[in-house]
């Protein structure tokens, strides 16, 4: 009887402890943003590999993305006579949810894990340690650059998951459909918001990319220093950032609809 | 690690390529070069029946987007529909004397708000109050009319 509510205890504590462990090393890197000023060239680096090596993937998903939405909308909204929607459709639909949820679980998938595993290593083989023995930061000189980098990242690369799906909706819908080019564009420019919808999918695509690249970098630096441990906490960054976006979303979106 | 050159260079490509694609979101797909950022002012108008107008409806002049409703309420004395709507600068010579009524874009379409320019020299300007206003048609209404007229035409 007693244990079962001690596991409960200990869970819930266990729980704590870790979102206090997170939270801590958060400010602690977020407290490193300043010594960047001077190091620029290291959140280059890490833009690189973050940002521009997402590029390739986040761009061709969003394609495919639109060309779906395109096909799937005109069938539905054809029935209705509605067709000259589509464009609107479209954009409201990637702008609001898809672009940032899409391009957030893909970047967790490319560059979170990536950046766990890299962590990981760095830690598995004394890396770090190592450079604490030189009486550097290994918070301020890895962690930071590269939280700061996935926080600028997330929302251009939402940005452009968004706009390559609505050219690939426009060249299903209008090119191959037959929906007429001036409805398309005209309908969306006059029902999607500047402040409500645009706005709103940038501010959610920069907390996304905060959670990820937060989870990931918290995953890689308190992860086993064994090969096993690597392993684990980049499935880990994973499953948690996907699973965290999509909650998050739902909260994002009921607070700012 | 890389060429640093080649990095920046990289790294300038995908921001400029994300800038790019966050200012077409902005420009091209949004209206944000429309009522949002300039300057405009506020006119009230009273109708009977505003069923089917929403805030963000727009308000046109012979079919030319000059505004958008702001806000629909109802007055607790009159029991009428108080809509508020933000009208560009640029149309400020609008006389005092217009008529408003809502309209259907199409048969299904949507509701919006229509002036019709009167005379008077003078101008609306913020917080007038049209006093000439039609409201929009209910088509209940106008079914069950008509066919309480055939009905009583039999007898």
């Amino acid at each position: 009887m007693f244990d079962w509510f001690a596991v409960i205890g200990r869970n819930t504590v266990d729980f704590l402890a870790r979102l206090g462990a997170e939270f801590l090393l958060f400010l602690q890197t977020v407290k490193g943003f300043y010594a960047l000023i001077w190091r620029p060239s290291l959140v280059i680096q890490q833009l690189f590999s973050i940002g521009v090596r997402s590029m390739l993937i986040i761009i061709v998903s969003g394609f495919f993305v639109g060309m779906v939405l395109g096909l799937q909308g005109y069938n539905t909204l054809v029935d209705f006579g509605a067709e000259e929607s589509l464009g609107v459709m479209v954009a409201l639909s990637l702008v609001r949810e898809l672009g940032p949820v899409v391009t957030a679980l893909l970047f967790a998938g490319r560059a979170g894990s990536a950046l766990t595993a890299e962590i990981g290593l760095m830690k598995a083989t004394e890396q770090l340690s190592g450079l604490e023995m030189m009486a550097i930061n290994p918070v301020e000189r890895i962690l930071a650059p590269r939280l700061l980098a996935g926080i600028i990242s997330m929302p251009l690369l939402a940005a452009m998951f968004s706009s390559v799906g609505i050219f690939g909706g426009y060249l299903v819908g209008v090119d191959l459909l037959g929906v007429d080019t001036g409805s398309y564009w005209s309908q969306m420019q006059s029902n999607v918001d500047f402040h409500k919808d645009i706005v709103n999918g940038v501010i959610k695509s920069a907390v996304f990319g905060v959670v990820v690249t937060w989870i990931a970098i918290y995953e890689g630096y308190t992860c086993l220093p064994t090969s096993e441990g690597v392993s684990r906490s980049t499935t880990r960054t994973v499953v948690y950032s996907a699973l965290t976006v999509l909650g998050l979303d739902f909260l994002l979106t009921a607070i700012m609809l | 690690m890389l060429n640093s050159r080649i990095v920046e260079i990289s790294v300038g490509i995908f921001v400029a390529f994300g800038m790019a694609a966050l200012l077409v979101l902005a420009v091209n797909v949004s209206n944000v070069s429309g009522f949002g950022g300039g300057d405009h002012y506020t006119i009230v108008a009273n109708f009977d029946n505003a069923s089917g107008l929403k805030a963000r409806s727009s308000v046109s002049i012979a079919g030319v987007t000059i505004g958008r409703v702001s806000s629909i309420e109802v007055d607790p004395v009159t029991y009428e529909a108080v809509v508020k709507m933000t009208i560009d600068s640029r149309f400020k010579e609008v006389p005092i004397d217009s008529s408003v009524g809502i309209y259907t874009a199409g048969l299904l379409g949507e509701k919006y708000v229509g002036i019709e320019p009167g005379g008077a020299p003078d101008y609306l300007e913020e917080g007038s109050v049209i006093r000439l206003t039609q409201s929009s048609i209910v088509l209940e209404k106008l079914i069950s009319q008509f066919l309480f007229s055939q009905s009583s035409n039999k007898k």
